[in-house]
């Protein structure tokens, strides 16, 4: 009988504890929906917005003098997450000198196209090369949209719980 | 959302394509339109693009909004300018327009320019319709979302 006792209450404890783990691990997880989603919220929005400088490409490209432009995408995907670009600081002797200068085509993460063929009105413009890279974008926005998509589905069948 | 810019920067770049197709086709149709004195003859016209910026107006250059792209807002046709190049005199003595001296002046529309120019304009039409045409399908997929 003594024993049976012993038993039942090592169970309890057993059991106790594994309830206080799981307590531990929801409060540690905090669902931060911003968290679920990750990467894939900002490279969505990245990629319409490439999809945005690539269209004003490809409807320019008769315009004398205009010049194609892009963005580096991974690092704009690091600045829109709050992280630091790879670029390294510059060696600095004293404290006033200014670090982590803004470059002035920097402001916007535009970059100009380094042209293959510019023609003679000065505009830099590959019609076939802007297509192939607006479809790739295109297709790229469909890969962002999937991940996405399958974070929230998995929410979703988080929240329902069947 | 920059997906609805799409539709208006590749709806500029139609329209400004479009504008083209109409002087070639104007220039075409009137490549034989004869006048007595070289100031009433008819002279190719052409459009003058010129790149939308729609950042200067509604932001400051240094706005350094992270999330805002300033790509530009299209193509914009500046205005259509008439083409300096000399006018053909052709020396028609019996045709009722011929001046004094029996000449005729024809306008200074090179057909194969404008045939060439013609072609051009109808593949950049294109290339927007296509751009436009995907930036509708992303859009629609992007509606779908957590469906």
């Amino acid at each position: 009988m003594l024993a049976q006792g012993l038993l039942l209450t090592r169970q309890s404890h057993v059991f106790l504890t594994l309830r206080q783990e799981q307590i531990d691990r929801v409060h540690n997880m905090g669902i931060s929906i911003d968290k679920q989603f990750g990467i894939h919220q900002h490279a969505l929005q990245l990629r319409s917005d490439r999809a945005s400088v690539l269209a004003n490409n490809i409807a320019n490209a008769d315009t004398p003098g205009y010049q194609a432009r892009d963005i580096d995408f991974g690092e704009m995907l690091k600045a829109r997450m709050g992280e630091r670009s790879d670029t390294l600081p510059m060696n600095a002797s004293s404290t006033s000198h200014l670090q982590n200068l803004v470059a002035a085509e920097a402001i916007n993460g535009l970059k100009y196209r380094n042209p293959s063929q510019p023609s003679l009105d000065g505009n830099t413009v590959d019609v076939d090369r802007e297509r192939a890279e607006y479809s790739r974008n295109t297709m790229e926005f469909q890969a962002a949209f999937e991940f996405l998509n399958g974070k929230i589905k998995s929410l979703l069948t988080a929240l329902k719980g069947e | 959302m920059s997906l609805m810019n799409i539709f208006d920067i590749a709806g500029s770049g139609m329209s400004a394509q479009s504008v083209r197709l109409n002087t070639t086709s104007s220039n075409i149709a009137n490549a034989e339109s004869v006048a007595s004195n070289t100031d009433e003859t008819y002279r190719a016209r052409h459009p003058v693009f010129a790149a939308q910026l729609q950042s200067a107006m509604q932001n400051s250059p240094f706005d350094f909004a992270a999330d805002q792209l300033k790509a530009g807002a299209g193509v914009d046709v500046m205005g259509i300018v008439e083409s300096d190049a000399p006018l053909q005199l052709r020396y028609e003595p019996h045709h009722p327009q011929a001046d004094e001296n029996g000449y005729v002046s024809y306008p200074n529309v090179n057909i194969v320019e404008e045939m060439a120019n013609m072609i051009s304009a109808s593949r950049s039409f294109q290339n927007n319709v296509d751009v436009m045409n995907s930036a509708k399908q992303m859009m629609q997929q992007a509606l779908t979302l957590g469906r």
